[in-house]
């Protein structure tokens, strides 16, 4: 065997190894047409049985408490009810928590949020279960309410037994000794998902007490797990299928637990199949959101700017449960750094429990609000020094990668000399791959940093009323589940002897592309059109045990099974045409097989290895190399690569109202050598936007009971079309990754949701050119905190 | 009960026994099977129901969520399972959509076809507006932008531009074949102002739906009961609007939306202020009759309309009175409205454009106001003659600014007359705090606001919508 490698390639811009046919292609969405026609089937489009049944949650009132009674009598009474489950009712204790084993399904006693569910109706449908809902009467002894950061810390109210401390060298010598310092807070509100589709599942009652579930679901095997043990079944007797999600975001890793336990339960219950789907309102107030941190710092630093040391406190507020809270802290520990080499650094990390929702996974999973941390530090550096902030961005980054001959780059901003140790993030990984220097001065030249920033100044020294603010910052985002088993992944793939070919993997499709992508990783491995692929929805009787389509890892990792799989298969086909044809040369490409000077279609391919008893069905599997590392002392390779990216924003607020608008973002963003630019770059345009609702339009605001008082759209903002910047430009960094991932592109899921995190600053920009004083401008930037900022910023 | 009939993607559908509280959206997905039709929030926010209705006053989007099914009665009502052709061609936005990677999670995407599929058939290109209640959570909304650029070239599709044909021949067909039932026991269909006052007269129990999209929420939200219910949309001439020499009239059946276009050539400022009033598919359905009979403390017309000096024309049988619109909220959720008396109109004196209206909320499109402040000042050799400044979200209802004006009025119109003037808020008002602001907020900002119509009196940038990059 000489090849059997697919050719047909495309040069890539980088002028690195070219990726075959039908990559790098920006081919649509896959399911676009049907999005488009409404053909796209979400849960509750799926066609039910005549009879199935609709559920919903009798909700608790209070935050905290103790369940002394709960009245059902009025529920159970209602038109169209079929039955009333409440802890009691339950065969067993029925826990829907991804881990930790704290989320009973319906609560047990004690009450630990406004909006915890505590039974749950099953009716003849959708409206019946939610009138029903509304009758239950619960009489709770109340008990304090912890609910905020301030409530926990004095209460010690904490998951884990005390602060999770990590450190490099002596951050508190380091901050001593240098010329200057500053302390100051951060305050970063959480953010809600809003997935357009609400959560919902639907569970499909079989032979022998099996149960299918359709879920909206990025994680079918946590959903068949739970289901599994709430049923009493092995996990073998349940089947989870999700075709998509109407968005996920990290809302649906372990929000969904409770819709597809509760739908099987009662299909399991009454042999009928079940569906559930929260009302908007009940969705906001049931579901875990984005962690709110309060980070406080302390930090020296020299003339330049150059941070010597520095210490982080991070305070985040993780609700009633535990959830996704350790990892998510853990990630925003990790990301203390961003882009920056911190010499000595202190970060102590402290997971407060409240009785509020159980925050959860959301898009970054902690890694944005840690930037923010230290973004605001630079921020309030260059305000200390009176230096463009972007300089000493610049003078703080780490030390880039050695070019593509592995000959050292010089470190333009620092002239630190190359191997100089400014490379070790402060859990001791190595930073080999920055490119922080590269693509922001790239950036920088295209989008006309400096020239632009001379106008803000002298359009503020000019307007009374309305100041520009302009930032241009950077992310650098690990990538890896810092949970290091789960970086595995499985795909089954066939090839049917018409040579259409059966593509299935572990990954779930949220809108982000990543069915598209490795459907083209697919067809490139055997040299046919991407149309010659059936993308198959996620089912847990095709690819056991996978992890949670999360972390940026969808495309890495399930591109590089189904590329084994692939692998696999063509070289049995290879093996065989060679044989059969007696010659050494076999090539894929084209939808076609060239066997020597023989040329046959993929289909004749297919059809000859069948009639030879060639199999032509093939698992696929893969664990991300290189990574290992302990999350208690904080030391270790967490990451297998970084993605890089900038952005630059310019604003405009008006100093009277705190009305503000961005007006310019200039992004360039590093996917690696991209699979699909058109998906990448609708990735980095959504993300942009995601990340930078989060810290303007979007506020949660709790009452004093612990009500959550924005609980729809019509309270909850998230941004609109006009709140896209007027001109948006976005363009990606086209280099390879320098790790072998599935040809060599990168993670771009989460990243872009961090260059949010500019159009923030260029915010703050604005808010400190009203005056000398510290602005300490609160995220998100609503009108009113802008305000306030404006006038603490005037003093 | 009512008999509903009208056209569904170009087939005629005759319903008997429809309830008030069936909306459009449940109706199509649990009864129709028309699945594509999604609930995104079921409060008409997030436009992921938007479904095209056309009749004789043209085409547009509306939210299905808080529709109510009875008021597509006699009306041509489009889906995104209809919008392909007959042969399955997709509709230039649809192919556009696709080619512009304009989808992601593709569950907001049927609501966004809609909507630009509406504009798309209007000649529309203000794509911001048109898509200010369409959110989406994907994509940034700039491919959604690239792909209504590029189908705004694309010709209406034929199967489209016939729908008010096809319309106008059903209706011409049914009325030979049926007599028009004008009421049903529950839902009564006034075809005018003079039916609808001698049916509520009668019923002044009933609840007078005019757009639903406050009565929808009723349905969907708090899951109540209409009762008999009078469908106000029907009655043509309250749809009036009535631009004079002397005075302007609007009647309160006309929509936000025509309110708003018939306000851009006289009192621009108000058409912003109603551009930024809910979303298309809202101002399409809501009326300003709507807007003023429901009392809300945080409506924005009322305001406006106030500083405008409006009067309110209110109508029981065939007893009708006229008051100042600021008489007409008495207090929260109270207002000077007898049983069975309805809002006909509302009217306002032709005046020099001296109104400037500012809404501040924590998003500029599709949002409500934390504070709505609305300034109509005149100024003579100087000094102010009349000030008469209009206030939402500083009270339990809309409320005249009336120590602000005193403290205005006969002062030269400075600076230092301003500033004395922004002291006076704080004697007028006395705002909550919530969700939306603070107390202190909106104190501040109000008072600010005078500053602001002052500044862009003298010509001082003080809009942020105004900069351009």
């Amino acid at each position: 065997m000489s090849a059997s490698s697919p050719t047909s390639a495309s040069p890539s811009a980088s002028g690195a190894a070219p990726l075959p046919a039908p990559l790098p292609a920006a081919l649509p969405h896959d399911a676009a047409p049907l999005h488009v026609t409404g053909q796209a089937r979400y849960i509750d489009d799926i066609p039910v049985p005549g009879n199935c049944l609709h559920l919903a949650f009798g909700l608790s009132e209070v935050a905290h408490g103790r369940i002394t009674a709960l009245d059902l009598d009025a529920v159970r009474g209602a038109d169209g009810v079929v039955a009333v489950l409440s802890a009691a009712d339950l065969p067993r204790e029925i826990d829907v928590s991804p881990a930790a084993g704290d989320e009973p399904l319906l609560a047990d006693g004690m009450v630990h949020y406004l909006g915890q569910p505590l039974f749950l109706v099953i009716a003849e449908s959708h409206l019946a279960a939610r009138k029903a809902a509304r009758l239950g009467k619960a009489t709770v002894e109340e008990l304090p309410a912890i609910l905020t950061i301030d409530d926990a810390l004095a209460a010690g109210s904490r998951f884990e037994d005390g602060p999770l401390i990590w450190s490099k060298g002596d951050a508190e010598a380091a901050i001593a000794r240098a010329a200057h310092r500053l302390e100051g807070s951060v305050v970063i509100g959480g953010q809600e998902h809003f997935y357009l589709e609400v959560q919902a599942a639907l569970a499909l009652p079989q032979e022998g007490g099996d149960m299918v579930v359709h879920a909206s679901s990025q994680h079918p095997t946590e959903i068949q797990h739970k289901v599994a043990h709430a049923l009493g079944l092995a996990m073998h007797s349940v089947r989870v299928e999700v075709r998509r999600m109407g968005g996920g975001f990290g809302g649906k890793e372990s929000q969904g637990n409770s819709l597809a336990v509760a739908c099987a339960l009662a299909a399991a219950r009454t042999g009928r199949a079940c569906k559930m789907r929260y009302d908007r309102d009940d969705d906001m107030t049931i579901t875990g959101k984005r962690h709110d941190f309060r980070i406080d710092y302390r930090v020296g630093f020299d003339d330049d700017g150059r941070i010597l040391g520095i210490d982080f406190v991070q305070l985040a507020r993780c609700g009633w449960s535990m959830d996704l809270s350790l990892p998510v802290a853990d990630r925003a520990m990790l990301h203390a750094d961003n882009a920056y080499f911190l010499p000595d650094v202190r970060i102590e990390s402290h997971r407060l429990r409240t009785n509020t929702q159980s925050a959860t996974a959301y898009r970054g999973f902690g890694g944005p609000q840690g930037i923010l941390g230290i973004e605001s530090v630079m921020q309030r550096i260059a305000a200390a020094l009176g230096k463009d902030p972007f300089e000493v961005r610049r003078i703080n980054f780490y030390e880039s990668a050695p070019d593509a001959a592995g000959n050292p780059r010089r470190d333009r901003a620092t002239e630190t000399k190359p191997g100089a140790g400014r490379q070790t993030t402060p859990y001791h990984m190595v930073v080999e791959d920055s490119i922080s220097h590269e693509l922001c001065e790239a950036l920088a030249e295209r989008a006309d940093y400096a020239a632009r920033r001379d106008r803000v100044r002298n359009w503020n020294a000019h307007n009374r009323v309305l100041r520009r603010g302009i930032a241009l910052t950077p992310v650098k985002f690990g990538i890896s589940f810092t949970l290091t088993h789960l970086n595995q992944a499985g795909a089954l793939v066939h090839v049917y002897q018409d040579g259409s070919i059966h593509m299935n993997h572990g990954g779930t499709e949220m809108g982000q592309g990543l069915f598209q992508k490795v459907a083209q990783v697919a067809a490139a491995s055997f040299g046919v059109p991407v149309e010659a692929v059936k993308i198959t929805a996620t089912d847990t009787a095709k690819v056991p045990n996978t992890s949670a389509t999360a972390a940026s890892s969808g495309s890495d990792l399930n591109g590089m099974a189904v590329k084994a799989a692939c692998d696999t298969i063509r070289q049995r086909m290879a093996a065989f045409l060679g044989e059969y044809f007696q010659t050494g040369d076999v090539v894929f490409a084209d939808g076609m097989v060239r066997i020597g000077r023989e040329e046959i279609t993929f289909a004749r391919a297919a059809q000859l290895a069948y009639e030879h008893r060639v199999s032509l069905s093939a698992t696929g599997f893969y664990k991300t190399p290189k990574i290992g590392w302990d999350r208690r002392r904080g030391r270790g390779r967490p990451f297998y690569y970084f993605a890089y990216g900038a952005a630059l924003s310019e604003c405009v607020i008006d100093t009277l109202t705190g009305e503000n608008r961005l007006l310019r973002v200039d992004i360039l963003h590093d996917a690696g050598a991209s699979l699909n630019p058109g998906l990448d770059i609708g990735q980095i345009e959504g993300g942009f936007v995601q990340g930078a609702g989060w810290l303007t339009t979007e506020q949660l605001v709790w009452d004093a009971r612990g009500r959550l008082m924005t609980h729809a759209p019509s309270t909850y903002k998230i941004p609109a079309c006009s709140d896209r910047p007027d001109i948006f430009n976005v363009a990606l960094w086209d280099a390879p990754n320098r790790e072998e991932t599935i040809f060599r592109s990168k993670a771009v899921g989460e990243p872009p949701f961090v260059l949010g995190i500019s159009a923030f600053m260029a915010l703050a920009d604005a808010v400190s050119s009203c005056g000398p004083h510290e602005a300490g401008l609160e995220a998100p930037a609503t009108p009113e905190n802008i305000l306030a900022a404006v006038a603490r910023a005037r003093g | 009960m009512a008999q509903v009939s009208f056209l569904l993607n170009g087939d005629p559908v005759e319903l008997v026994n429809v309830t008030p509280e069936t909306t459009l959206l449940n109706w199509l997905r649990e009864e129709r099977g028309l699945t594509g039709t999604k609930e995104g929030c079921n409060e008409g926010d997030c436009g992921a129901c938007t479904v095209m209705v056309t009749d004789a006053r043209g085409s547009r989007a509306v939210n299905a969520c808080i529709l109510l099914l009875a008021q597509v009665h006699e009306k041509a009502v489009r889906t995104i399972e209809g919008l392909s052709g007959p042969g399955g061609d997709l509709h230039p936005v649809q192919r556009a959509m696709i080619e512009h990677h304009a989808s992601q999670c593709g569950f907001c995407t049927p609501g966004i076809v809609m909507s630009l599929a509406v504009a798309h058939s209007n000649g529309r290109r203000d794509f911001d507006t048109v898509l200010a209640g369409n959110l989406c959570r994907c994509t940034g909304y700039a491919p959604i932008i690239r792909a209504a650029e590029a189908a705004a070239r694309a010709p209406v599709p034929a199967w489209l531009a016939e729908d008010l044909s096809h319309l106008e021949s059903y209706l011409e067909e049914r009325r030979k074949q049926a007599p028009h039932r004008s009421a049903t026991d529950v839902i009564a269909l006034p075809r005018s102002a003079d039916e609808l006052a001698a049916w509520y007269a009668e019923n002044p129990e009933a609840t007078l739906v005019a757009g639903g999209t406050d009565v929808g929420l009723w349905v969907t939200k708090q899951l109540r009961s209409l009762g008999k219910v009078a469908l106000v949309g029907c009655a043509a001439d309250l749809r009036n609007i009535d631009i004079g020499e002397e005075q302007v009239r609007i009647g309160a059946g006309a929509s936000i939306e025509d309110f708003g276009a018939a306000m851009a050539g006289i009192h621009p400022s108000l058409a912003e202020l109603i551009r930024r009033y809910g979303s298309v598919q809202v101002r399409n359905a809501g009326t300003i009759g709507g807007n003023i009979a429901n009392g809300s403390p945080i409506g924005d017309s009322p305001p406006a309309l106030i500083a405008l000096g409006a009067w309110l024309h209110l109508r029981k049988g065939d007893g009708r009175r006229e008051i100042a619109l600021e008489d007409f909220f008495l207090d929260y959720g109270k207002q000077n409205r007898a049983p069975g008396e309805f809002v006909e109109a509302v009217s306002f004196a032709r005046q020099k454009d001296r109104l400037r209206c500012y809404k501040l909320s924590k998003r500029f499109d599709q949002d409500i106001s934390a504070v709505c402040g609305c300034f109509n000042i005149s100024v003579e050799n100087g000094a102010v003659t009349s000030a008469r400044i209009a206030f939402g979200g500083m009270a339990a209802t809309p409320r005249r600014a009336t120590q602000v004006e005193a403290a205005l009025h006969a002062h030269p119109w400075n600076e230092a007359t301003v500033k004395r003037a922004m002291g006076a808020f704080a004697s007028d008002f006395t705002p909550l705090s919530d969700m939306r602001a603070s107390a202190a907020y909106r104190l501040e900002t109000a008072a600010n606001m005078l500053m602001r119509y002052f500044l862009e009196d003298q010509g001082v940038p003080a809009n942020v919508l105004e900069v351009a990059p």
